[in-house]
């Protein structure tokens, strides 16, 4: 057993508003550059639909993920690592950025630059890759914005596996959901493991998935390897990016960005410890639904006197042992188990999580039970159909996702009762095992989600690794080669070098 | 003037490659990739890369081999010169039509595709221009080379590149009287040694092959100083007793 920890994210789906505010600040602060244009570290898709990109969730397209082979074997969808190389000239898998949508800029000058004319004059849209008009757009970052498009296109999802979907396409029986996306920072990446130069990492200290931009030499075999689609390859630059984890401010003890603006509260940020060595086996788990559970079994209870020995000897920092007791994304996943990694059956064992929403009841006449005497409806009639819940969260198996809408409807009648009726319904609580102050917790961190209770996030402590005498003055954080003082100790043309940056090194 | 292109002019391009390939990878790392634009448009690049990559890496694999192999050595092993030209002929002609017809499309590709001619450099099109010619110049020599099969002519260039590797003051002498063919294609194959490292070339040198025996999937950097104690001296969890390797 090797303990590490990482700081993991739980996302609340039942709050999400779809305000777009999470990606839209993740814009302006990582992907407002040249050749990023089309990319989203983070973005927010209507469910269902087929995405961005296009299709990301059918891996016999995209190939990405992790695949058990016959003999037993994890490796890469994509193929074993003389098979990446094989396809190192043309990479079959990977996306054009139309499976993205190219990016546009409007020619808003005109707006005012215009001479006198009959029509009221217009900004037309003008191509970022190649500066030329485009006529119509024909795909953006959100192009099934609240199921914007055709039934028939948008049920291609991948969640609709085994669903009689044809229903969904009425008026009346539809449904939508929102699901904000960024890097799942897997304790099991497929992108890194891609790597033929080994450019992407995971940081030991908290579990930051990271590309060395120094080190990438666009071979692009990470953009096909991702099953989420989260890593972009920047045209300009010829780098792979993707979500920092806005790793300068996790660092520093501050949410990520995204985290920090959202305005429904839905976001919380936590440490997890897990076991290190137990990784390859609970990704290599033979049965898809079981992944779910086998990543569970990866965890170790922080509360557990063993568990706090071995973590400090195995070097995590007992400011991180304490903060994983209070870690709202433990309570989630482990205490409560309302909280669901994003496709399990890719094998690799994300680390941002999703509570399934709740959505209204489809008869309106059992919808007005629930208000008198706290009892609840059958999950099953809720307007999004849990077998499609199940697709996404759990690989298929819908008795967790089940579990998890009855503790939140739980939750609601609990509070009902004891806030209007003032009666303490225990039995409500019971039937879904779970105790009052259960409950109570639950609310806390879930329902009224005050900001420490949401963002439990420890330091790094850098004054173990850096000298921080030697930051004075230096160079902060930068994009392309700005701060790089080249790779070797000794100075090319002369003079002392100074040494800015520890870079951390490979530990196998 | 055939002694500077011949006897002076190929150490002036060795030492740009192998000093600017050293400070652009030092200087400035962030630079140095293969500048895919696959991403823009897949439309012709699956073929024209392909045939382009396999193609040139034939042609150099050979180029390498066949001139620097020492011709003693082609005698030991009872190789005749002309069998050693037929093979030479043979292979290059068919990898250098493999090249020709990939980086025929790949730069009408780079030329006519409004995106990729708009995000090109003046490099990327312009070394893929003379990639181009040398590929032209190097499949037209067959032609000069099939009027003489005895493989002397071919000996001539295999004792100036030796020259060259081992100091020879005379070396250009070995080349006085080849046709005029060869000499351009060798001064424009110095000159690409001499654009090599300010160019997108430079990705040839870090071919991943390192990839293949990388231990494991997973890749883990640490910022710690000391290192941590040797995995073996951490106990086992006993419930996971029976784990094979750890996947790092």
């Amino acid at each position: 057993m090797r303990i590490r920890a990482q700081i993991g994210m739980v996302l609340n789906l039942d709050k999400c508003i779809g305000c777009h505010t999470c990606s839209v600040t993740c814009k302006n602060v990582w992907t407002s550059r040249d050749g990023v244009e089309y990319a989203w570290f983070n973005n927010v898709e209507t469910k269902p639909g087929l995405g961005y990109p296009h299709d990301w969730e059918n891996q016999k397209r995209w190939n990405g993920g992790w695949e058990r082979t016959k003999s037993g074997k994890l490796q890469p969808k994509q193929g074993a690592k003389w098979r990446i190389l094989a396809n190192i000239f043309a990479n079959p898998s990977l996306p054009e950025i139309d499976d993205y949508y190219e990016p546009f800029d409007f020619d808003y000058d005109h707006l005012k630059s215009a001479p006198e004319m009959q029509a009221f004059p217009t900004a037309r849209p003008r191509s970022k890759i190649t500066g030329e008009r485009m006529e119509k757009i024909t795909a953006g970052p959100n192009w099934e914005e609240l199921l914007g498009g055709e039934f028939s296109k948008r049920s291609e999802d991948y969640n609709f596996e085994g669903i009689q979907k044809e229903i969904y396409g009425q008026y009346e029986n539809t449904f939508m959901m929102y699901l904000p996306r960024l890097c799942e920072h897997c304790l099991n990446p497929t992108c890194a493991a891609s790597c033929p130069s080994g450019a992407i990492y995971k940081r030991e200290e908290d579990g930051i998935v990271l590309i060395d931009q120094e080190k990438c030499r666009g071979w692009r075999m990470c953009v096909s390897g991702c099953p989420y689609k989260k890593v972009y390859y920047n045209w300009s630059t010829g780098k792979s990016e993707k979500c920092t984890f806005c790793y300068p401010r996790i660092e520093s003890g501050n949410p990520t960005v995204c985290s920090e603006t959202c305005v429904g509260r839905i976001r919380y940020l936590g440490v997890m410890l897990y076991d290190a060595d137990a990784i390859e086996q609970a990704a290599n788990t033979e049965n898809e639904k079981d992944l779910y559970q086998a990543q569970l079994d990866i965890f170790l209870d922080p509360n557990d006197p063993e568990v706090q020995k071995q973590a400090i000897a195995d070097g995590v920092p007992a400011s991180w042992v304490e903060a994983a007791k209070n870690s709202p994304v433990w309570k989630m996943a482990m205490d409560w188990k309302v909280a669901f990694p994003l496709h399990p059956e890719y094998r690799t064992l994300p680390m941002v999580w999703y509570i399934p929403p709740l959505s209204p009841i489809q008869n309106a006449a059992e919808a007005g039970q629930i208000g008198h005497d706290g009892e609840m409806p059958d999950v099953r009639s809720l307007r999004i159909p849990v077998r499609y819940l199940a697709n996404m969260l759990t690989a298929g198996d819908e008795a967790p996702v089940v579990s998890a809408l009855e503790r939140m409807l739980a939750m609601r009648a609990y509070m009902r009762s004891k806030t209007i009726d003032g009666v303490i319904n225990t039995g409500v609580a019971e039937r879904v095992g779970l105790s009052p102050a259960m409950i109570e917790d639950m609310y806390k961190i879930m329902a009224l989600a005050n900001y420490e209770d949401r963002f439990v996030i420890p330091t790094t402590h850098r004054e173990v690794v850096e000298e921080a005498y030697d930051l004075r003055g230096g160079c902060g954080f930068t994009d392309g080669n700005g701060c790089s003082g080249g790779i070797s100790e000794a100075s090319l043309f002369g003079g002392g070098k100074k040494k800015t940056m520890t870079l951390p090194s490979e530990a196998f | 003037m055939h002694n500077f292109l011949f006897g002076v002019y190929p150490y002036i391009a060795l030492t740009v490659l192998i000093v600017g390939s050293i400070a652009r990878y030092e200087r400035d790392p962030f630079t140095w990739k293969s500048s895919s634009s696959q991403l823009l448009r897949r439309k012709q690049l699956i073929a024209g890369s392909i045939l382009f990559h396999v193609g040139v890496l034939t042609i150099f694999a050979g180029h390498l081999v066949g001139l620097l192999t020492p011709i003693a050595l082609f005698d030991a092993l009872g190789i005749s010169h002309g069998a050693k030209q037929i093979l030479a002929v043979a292979a290059g002609g068919i990898a250098g039509i493999m090249a020709l017809s990939g980086g025929a499309m790949l730069l009408h590709r780079r030329l006519t595709d409004p995106r990729i001619r708009a995000t090109s450099s003046f490099a990327d099109t312009g070394i893929l221009v003379i990639l181009l010619a040398q590929l032209v110049l190097g499949v037209s020599t067959i032609f000069v080379s099939l009027q003489h099969l005895d493989g002397h002519e071919m000996t001539k260039f295999m004792a100036w590149a030796q020259g060259i590797f081992t100091l020879q003051s005379d070396a250009a002498s070995h080349i006085t009287d080849v046709a005029w063919i060869f000499k351009i294609h060798l001064v424009l194959g110095l000159t690409i040694f001499v654009l090599f490292p300010f160019t997108r070339l430079v990705h040839m040198l870090s071919v991943p092959v390192r990839f293949l025996w990388r231990p494991g999937y997973q890749v883990v950097r640490s910022r710690r100083q000391t290192p941590l104690p040797p995995r073996r001296a951490t106990a086992p969890r006993p419930s996971r007793s029976n784990l094979t390797k750890p996947a790092e």
